[in-house]
């Protein structure tokens, strides 16, 4: 086992897909684009090199005002080597991006979260319901432009009023 | 007990009916052990042996259908709301509820998307206990107020004029 994780073996293998994050101090962190994240994946499970066979957690960012507005943030680790590494995934609005449910299994609940909160639509996904929120809510609360009471309905009289011009993005694409 | 209720003319016998009624009915008001925030643990602590709910004849059951009382003792989100409904629903009649604690009462600090801003909304209070959480004492106040609202209230004598249902009205 090397002293020092082999990043460059993945920036080889992926010639210019996929890039460091030179920012992060902490660990070691790549940013690839969602066509990308897949077979990255894949790669980074499979590979003897790495094995990171355990997905410790997926969280979603929300950027507003700034562009690209979403962001998807995947902790991986490897129980055999004791390599952690962060993935950076930056997703255009309405945010769209793959499962990788079929790489780990545990992908299905954090991504439900991630749709249930910032309303990230994953392609491919089994069983996109939401995990927290009850079934009609409405809206993604965890999002910038999201009010702190919640949409004005029947029975939510405190909440605020939605603009006409942001009518649920994200249901159309259902 | 619905044929008979509310029914008759205020005298000797249905006044001294009403007083026997009413004081069973108080002397044993028994809780669901049903908790959802840490009042629950205030909860909890009341009914143990330093504050002894047991003395007011407060028994906890562990089942709606053989329960009197529900403390709702805790934030109630609105996915939890219908759950706490359907627990009332299932409570046998006469059924009192008490909302113990700020969030229960108005929604307290959690003014936000997901808490119900007081449980008025969904269930008919009879007691709000006040604290954040309220302590032991508190809720033992609670229950011996609910316990006087009870032995005001009549059960087989006509209500009070101002509070006479229509059907009755109709029958006078």
């Amino acid at each position: 086992m090397p002293d020092q994780f082999p990043l460059e073996k993945i920036i080889e293998h992926f010639n210019g897909r996929v890039v460091v994050d030179k920012d992060v101090t902490d660990m070691p962190c790549v940013i690839v684009t969602p066509k990308d994240l897949v077979e990255l994946c894949f790669y980074l499970r499979d590979n003897r090199a790495f094995r990171f066979n355990f997905m410790s957690d997926i969280c979603g960012v929300d950027f507003l005002p700034q562009l690209p507005r979403y962001q998807l943030v995947y902790h991986l680790f490897s129980i055999p080597l004791g390599w952690r590494l962060r993935i950076k995934c930056l997703l255009e609005d309405p945010p769209k991006a793959p499962t990788i449910t079929d790489v780990w299994t545990t992908a299905n609940w954090h991504e439900r979260e991630a749709y249930d909160m910032y309303g990230i639509v994953f392609e491919g996904h089994p069983d996109l319901r939401r995990i927290y929120m009850w079934e009609e809510f409405d809206g993604w609360p965890m999002r910038r432009d999201f009010p702190l009471r919640g949409y004005k309905d029947q029975y939510n009289p405190m909440g605020a009023e939605r603009p006409a011009e942001q009518k649920n993005p994200v249901e159309d694409i259902l | 007990m619905g044929i008979l209720t509310n029914q008759f003319q205020d005298n000797v016998f249905f006044a001294t009916a009403d007083s026997i009624i009413n004081w069973s009915r108080k002397s044993s008001l028994w809780p669901e052990t049903f908790g959802i925030a840490c009042c629950a643990i205030e909860m909890i602590s009341a009914g143990c042996a330093r504050y002894d709910l047991d003395r007011f004849g407060v028994v906890f059951r562990s089942s709606p259908r053989q329960s009197d009382v529900m403390i709702i003792a805790g934030t109630v989100t609105k996915k939890m709301a219908p759950i706490v409904r359907r627990l009332y629903d299932q409570m046998p009649e006469p059924r009192y509820v008490i909302a113990m604690g700020t969030c229960a009462i108005s929604g307290g600090v959690y003014n936000t998307y997901a808490v119900v801003q007081g449980s008025d909304l969904f269930v008919p209070v009879d007691v709000h206990v006040a604290g954040c959480p309220p302590r032991p004492d508190a809720l033992l106040h609670g229950f011996v107020e609910l316990q006087k609202k009870i032995a005001a209230s009549r059960v087989l004598r006509r209500e009070e004029p101002g509070a006479v249902p229509a059907s009755i009205k109709e029958g006078a």
